[in-house]
């Protein structure tokens, strides 16, 4: 009798899968990792084109990064890019950490209320709460504007949108992310850890500085890259709310509609290469800050998504548990 | 007893009720100003007038949702391409899932693992990798070379399904991915012995007790979909219309709020319904598999 657990019915039950079969659907898989690597891959080719147009291929040059680097509109939408995602992502994970821990000790109907909210942070897809915000914002805006100048004899800068407001709104959804990997990380630590702390007598401050912090530090180093990651890629939100500031995919949108330039290639194949590093830092860190007490449950904790998370980009969200494990 | 283990540790580390408020309160507060106040303004919005420079005139009336037919064109451009989308998605990614999750072997994490990382680089940039393929110097310039004639392949329905296909493959690979692999081995062996074919088996065994992923998949994929902008902006050319562009036109361009807030409102209405339709369907079959199983 085999283990249920041995996970391999690879085995002998594919071994009697037709041969013909087996080899067909091997080279269906190998055709689908090709389509899916492929436009990135000449993404990043036609990066390195020496000719002028996108069109054809003359050669590799870092000339389109030089014009890249050297355009002025470039360099600032990088720098908005950059705070942006710094910013929404040390909101995020302060206040989506700070959420995850009071929830447990929070009213049973504050906790449901709370949750629903968060769900819906992550599932109202961003077209719906880019454009939200945004009325929001005016209206708010329009009623704020006189009082303040008003309030200030006509001295102060009235309210607009900008990167303030791309800060706020990415904030929300990153938010719940951080503070669903937190909880999810919360319910697998090891709470025999925490109650021996407290049997020996050490104060609950420091019992959460030397037990439960360490154990949560994972999920929260994630969510934070995370959210960095979000913020850094979002499109759809920043280009309802971001009033006259570009970050960079905004620029990369309108470039890309005014026509294709090597020079799109070069700023995406640097987006790439940003993004991708966060991404495999986090994998990484999930992977070696686990602890030892936390290893053992990791490897039985299911590679189910936390949640369902619709919107593409917040779905690899769940992610990072699964290559970690 | 054991429900959760996170409750207990957080009961005991932090104090009492009112510290939690506290901790929770910048997120409560967020969740508040930028998800709860915006929705709220929406409906508001919605029931309003049209100023006469655009913007918004207090009223209640609900004249907006009256001219909804006439934005029916996005309506159904959105829900026949997502869908269809969403069966291309469930096409490419079923043998995909059932492939790794069977014959990956020790592979099959990093495998499934290199299916996931394109999630994570820009959705921009991986639309805008098909522009350029599909462009008249991509793939339509190797075809005419080819000796196939003129093939039109950007700004077309099938350019928009192939978008939504690619990007988002992923979140339909992964579910499926996981409820095969988590598959009781015990179940096919029985399957066998019973005397069951390859085909008998995986037609009893293995598709039904799949199907929760399939659905959960179908989910994932169908709505964000719907809510999709830059596929149909920068593959369809602006000929395919969805809700998502007629939102922003309604927004951006021609300034009429009411009306792109009645809108939007409509098309959460639209989603929450499919999502209640598609929850009562998950209970439903992953109940019957589940009955297939013991059978």
């Amino acid at each position: 009798m085999t283990g249920r657990r041995s996970g391999r019915w690879s085995g002998r039950w594919s071994g009697r899968l037709d041969r013909a079969a087996g080899l067909a659907l091997n080279l269906y898989t190998v055709l689908v990792y090709v389509f899916l690597f492929t436009p990135i891959v000449i993404v990043v080719i036609f990066s390195f084109n020496a000719g002028r147009h996108a069109s054809e291929f003359l050669g590799f040059s870092p000339r389109w990064y030089q014009a890249a680097w050297t355009n002025p509109f470039v360099l600032k939408a990088l720098g908005n890019s950059l705070s942006v995602a710094a910013t929404t992502a040390a909101l995020a994970t302060v206040a989506g950490t700070l959420s995850a821990l009071a929830m447990p000790a929070l009213g049973r109907r504050g906790r449901t209320v709370f949750e629903q909210l968060t769900y819906i942070a992550i599932i109202v897809p961003g077209i719906v709460i880019g454009i939200a915000t945004l009325i929001f914002l005016v209206t708010a805006f329009n009623w704020l504007n006189p009082w303040l100048a008003y309030l200030t004899g006509g001295s102060a800068v009235a309210l607009g949108l900008g990167k303030y407001t791309i800060i706020a709104a990415h904030s929300l959804f990153t938010m719940a992310i951080v503070n669903v990997l937190v909880r999810t990380r919360m319910q697998s630590a090891d709470r025999t850890l925490v109650e021996a702390s407290g049997d020996l007598y050490a104060t609950p401050f420091r019992t959460f500085v030397e037990i439960t912090l360490p154990q949560l530090l994972p999920a929260i180093i994630a969510g934070a890259l995370l959210s960095f990651t979000f913020s850094f890629d979002d499109f759809i939100v920043a280009f309802f709310t971001s009033g006259q500031d570009q970050t960079l995919p905004i620029y990369l949108f309108s470039s890309i509609r005014r026509g294709v330039t090597p020079e799109v290639n070069a700023i995406a194949t640097v987006l790439l290469a940003v993004t991708i590093t966060m991404m495999v830092v986090a994998g990484l860190l999930l992977r070696g800050r686990g602890g030892r007490g936390s290893r053992r449950r990791r490897r039985e904790a299911p590679i189910e998504p936390a949640l369902p998370v619709p919107a593409v980009d917040r779905a690899s969200a769940v992610r990072p548990e699964v290559n970690a494990s | 007893m054991p429900r959760r283990p996170g409750r207990r540790v957080a009961a005991r580390t932090r104090g009492g009720p009112a510290v939690a408020r506290l901790l929770i309160l910048p997120a409560a507060l967020w969740y508040g100003v930028f998800l709860l106040a915006p929705l709220a303004i929406l409906v508001i919005v919605s029931v309003g007038e049209r100023a006469a420079n655009g913007g918004y005139t207090p009223a209640v009336t609900l004249e907006q949702y009256q001219n909804l037919a006439t934005r029916l064109t996005p309506f159904l451009n959105t829900i026949v391409l997502a869908f269809w989308g969403t069966i291309g998605c469930l096409l490419v990614a079923y043998p995909l899932a059932y492939s790794l999750a069977t014959r990956g072997g020790s592979l099959k994490t990093a495998l499934m693992a290199l299916i996931v990382i394109p999630l994570w680089t820009s959705f921009l940039i991986r639309t805008y990798a098909w522009m350029f393929i599909l462009g008249s110097n991509g793939l339509p310039s190797v075809l005419r070379s080819l000796g196939f004639g003129d093939v039109q392949l950007l700004n077309t329905p099938f350019a928009v399904v192939l978008g939504i296909v690619y990007n988002y493959l992923p979140l339909m690979a992964l579910p499926i991915y996981v409820s095969l692999e988590r598959l009781d081995r015990s179940l096919l062996e029985a399957s066998r012995d019973l005397g069951a074919g390859t085909f008998a088996t995986f037609r009893q065994i293995t598709l039904p007790l799949s199907a929760p992923g399939v659905i959960s998949g179908c989910l994932l994929v169908f709505i964000p979909v719907m809510g999709e902008y830059l596929i149909p902006v920068l593959l369809g050319g602006g000929k395919t219309y969805f809700l998502g562009n007629a939102l922003a036109d309604l927004f951006l361009q021609s300034r009429n709020w009411p009306f792109g807030s009645a809108l939007a409102t409509a098309f959460i209405v639209v989603m929450v319904v499919v999502v209640a339709v598609y929850t009562w369907l998950t209970r439903r079959i992953t109940a019957a598999g589940r009955q297939a199983a013991l059978l």
